[in-house]
């Protein structure tokens, strides 16, 4: 099959003209082919005879494939039979001219083309399923191990000339998430930071980004998990105005079913928005670095029979509060009745865990690993409070953030419950 | 096994060549009376006589366009420059008829004739006198291209190229004939085209031809003592390079450093550093370096001379740099 047109891959051969057996003169049309422009010639290239007829009519093989042979009367044409069909491209110089008489190549139309022109100089070279992250510098072989091993090169620290990514710092660096389908989710990253600027940067939405550890932060994590277990916890409680939120709740169950919320839904909302207002809580200790999430899932405990599970609410920053609502009411139904599928208990960025409906007013949660913290959720009571100086009654809610030392710090945590406190105190900030 | 010197190895395989094949014969100013310009063919006028132990006046192109006259008749010419500066003069016979003869012939003329001689710098021999050409040679196709380091490559290589049909360049050292080695008894031959690890190693690939083998070598010991294992290929034949084996040494340790005498444009490390970075891309964690004679006609002084050639310590930092140690 010859290149009748210069982009034509492959051609359908409409009609034979000649039937094996006819003699052919070069410049005689052999056959009618269809290619990707319009329906031509495939013509002799040499006088002969038409011994077989390789392609019927109506099949269709790409460029280069043999379709018939073209031979002396008596000449053995059996080992050219042999060959097979799809072979290599017809020598350069092909196409060119869309007229009747074909191309100018001296292609013989019959066998394939072991002669073909070649960039013989040029061996193949190895491909390599390497997405190339654009301005990282990197050794060719730091990209290919970083391939291999499915780590995004922006997010290896290039120890190298100009922060040239070599192979010390791939294998220092680690195995990154499940191969390609973890550079997928990264290629929308932003630009890699150099080490130690840690919290600026957000993960990709269904991706992460690890970043490895300073020595502050190695040592931090040493001696803090030698002293107490291995996460170690600690306890940030606030005491959050629930007025508003009241009213709020009240509000929106006042205009129907439909939009009856929970506080728990409130609740969860306010930590989802605030898990992305700050990153670094959003995140897991992993040994010998930090990972923080692109996305936001938070898991709600639930009292089941014999225990607790935490099913979880998926991108719950993304979804309004009836979702949220509706969502939570059947993960719970389902946790209960056993009905929950692992993922849809697993995969959570941080946990929410409410005993107010035990009447507890506070209480310390232990956080799920591979989480950061958990709030832990007591009962809204109205209480005694000072307001301007005066003794007045207010709706409060006391709220325990337990937070992995490993990975945030008292200001981090405090800032985060800071925003959860903002929100639930103002619910329309939630709107923002 | 026997330890030669690098010139007693040459002389050797003169000798055994000569008496193999009645056709071989050496020609060249100082060969026979004189006993050789560097002694390499000692005692061979007294042992084949003055037919086949030629003393030629001082006329590069005369004796090299015999040398091509008589391998188109038939003979197996060895013909020796006393240094390859000297057969400058002589590169039109070279390179217009030795080494496209066959070619243009259509493979009716053959030319199978061997030139010989020191090149690259000794000490103090000064600018018209230090010049390495192997690069020179190399580009041209129909050549053969030779530069052993050892004597038993010096032996095995200069049998092989007289063995050879083709025009072979062959180039020996002013300061290599004085260099002991062991070399194998009784025939031994050393392909064209084959290149030896003379130091296997891990961690740097350190490619050296000639007198930078022993340079390189040097600087392995010096590496090893910190905790770098280089692995030193030395090509031994120029052209045809064997790649593969260059190859094969970085794909394992994943950087090169190449050592050279000659001048850094267009020099024979290019094309290795070309096929390296064509060939093993993927391989390479850092750039192919290249460690060469400084771009200067070599100084007279002797204090120049030596910044102006490669030593261990050069190549040793460039091994570091990529390395990425310090």
């Amino acid at each position: 099959m010859e290149a009748l047109s210069p982009t034509m891959e492959e051609g359908r051969l409409v009609a034979w003209k000649k039937k094996e057996g006819d003699a052919v003169k070069s410049g005689e049309t052999l056959a009618e082919v269809e290619t990707d422009k319009a329906v031509m010639e495939l013509v002799a290239r040499e006088d002969g005879v038409l011994r077989k007829v390789v392609l019927p009519e109506g099949s269709t093989v790409p460029v280069g494939a043999l379709v018939a042979i073209v031979g002396g009367a008596d000449e053995d044409i059996e080992s050219q039979l042999g060959v097979p069909a799809a072979a290599a491209p017809p020598p350069q110089g092909v196409g060119g001219r869309v007229s009747a008489g074909g191309t100018p190549a001296k292609a013989p139309v019959a066998a394939a083309t072991p002669g073909a022109a070649t960039l013989a100089t040029l061996p193949p070279t190895p491909s390599h399923p390497t997405p190339t992250p654009s301005r990282v510098r990197s050794s060719p072989l730091a990209r290919r191990l970083a391939a291999e091993r499915g780590l995004d090169l922006r997010l290896v620290a290039g120890t190298g000339p100009a922060g040239r990514v070599t192979r010390r710092d791939v294998e220092a660096a680690g195995t990154g998430p499940q191969g390609r389908a973890g550079l997928a989710a990264a290629a929308v990253a932003p630009a890699a930071p150099a080490l130690g600027v840690v919290a600026a940067l957000a993960a990709p939405p269904g991706g992460f980004r690890d970043v490895p550890l300073t020595t502050m932060r190695r040592t931090i994590a040493r001696r803090l998990a030698e002293s107490i277990g291995p996460i170690p916890h600690f306890f940030l409680t606030s005491e959050i105005e629930m007025e508003r939120a009241w009213e709020a709740r009240q509000h929106l169950a006042g205009l129907g079913d439909a939009t009856r919320i929970s506080f728990n839904d409130l609740i969860v909302k306010a930590v989802a928005l605030a898990l992305r207002q700050h990153p670094a809580v959003n995140a897991s200790f992993l040994d010998d670095r930090i990972r923080t999430y692109g996305d936001v899932h938070v898991g709600m405990a639930v009292a089941v029979e014999d225990g607790l599970i935490t099913p979880v609410i998926r991108n719950a920053d993304r979804k309004g509060l009836l979702e949220i609502a509706a969502e939570s009411k059947a993960l719970a139904e389902r946790a209960r009745a056993r009905r929950l599928a692992p993922e849809e208990y697993t995969g959570a960025t941080f946990s929410v865990s409410n005993l107010g409906m035990f009447d507890i007013d506070e209480f310390t949660a232990v956080i799920n690993p591979p989480e950061a913290g958990i709030l832990a959720v007591g009962r809204i009571a109205q209480r005694a409070v000072a307001v301007d100086g005066q003794l007045a009654v207010r709706r409060t809610m006391r709220v325990t953030m337990s937070c992995d030392h490993r990975v945030v710090d008292g200001a981090t945590g405090a800032k985060f419950l800071q925003s959860v406190k903002l929100m639930l105190e103002n619910p329309l900030a939630m709107l923002l | 096994m026997p330890v030669l010197t690098y010139r007693d190895a040459l002389n050797q395989a003169l000798r055994e060549e000569m008496a193999r094949d009645q056709d071989v014969f050496l020609m060249g100013e100082e060969v026979g009376v004189y006993q050789g310009a560097y002694k390499v063919s000692r005692g061979l006028l007294e042992e084949f006589g003055p037919m086949r132990v030629v003393d030629t006046p001082i006329t590069e192109l005369g004796f090299a366009g015999v040398g091509v006259g008589a391998a188109m008749a038939g003979l197996r010419p060895v013909i020796e420059f006393m240094t390859w500066n000297f057969a400058l003069l002589a590169l039109d016979q070279i390179v217009n008829s030795a080494a496209k003869m066959l070619y243009m012939s259509g493979g009716q003329v053959p030319m199978p004739i061997v030139f010989r001689g020191p090149g690259g710098a000794a000490l103090m021999l000064a600018a018209q006198h230090s010049q390495s050409f192997e690069a020179w040679y190399a580009h041209v196709p129909g050549l053969k291209v030779v530069t052993p380091a050892t004597p038993a490559d010096a032996k095995g290589l200069l049998k092989s190229a007289i063995r050879d049909d083709n025009p072979v360049i062959f180039i020996e050292g002013e300061m290599l004939y004085n260099q002991k080695g062991d070399v194998p008894d009784g025939e031994h031959i050393v392909p064209l085209g084959v290149a030896d690890v003379k130091r296997p190693g891990k961690d740097v690939t350190i490619v050296a031809h000639a007198k930078m083998v022993a340079v390189a070598l040097k600087a392995a010991e010096a590496l090893a003592k910190e905790g770098v294992e280089a692995e030193v290929v030395d090509p031994r034949t120029i052209r045809p390079l064997d790649l593969p084996t260059i190859l094969a040494s970085v794909r394992k340790t994943n950087r090169c450093v190449i050592v050279e005498e000659g001048w850094p444009l267009a020099g024979i490390g290019a094309s290795v550093v070309d096929g390296i970075q064509r060939e093993a891309f993927d391989d390479l964690d850092a750039p192919v370096l290249r460690v060469t004679g400084a771009d200067v006609p070599m100084p007279y002084n002797r204090q120049l001379e030596k910044l102006a050639k490669p030593d261990a310590a050069k190549v040793v930092a460039a091994a570091k740099q990529v390395l990425y140690i310090s």
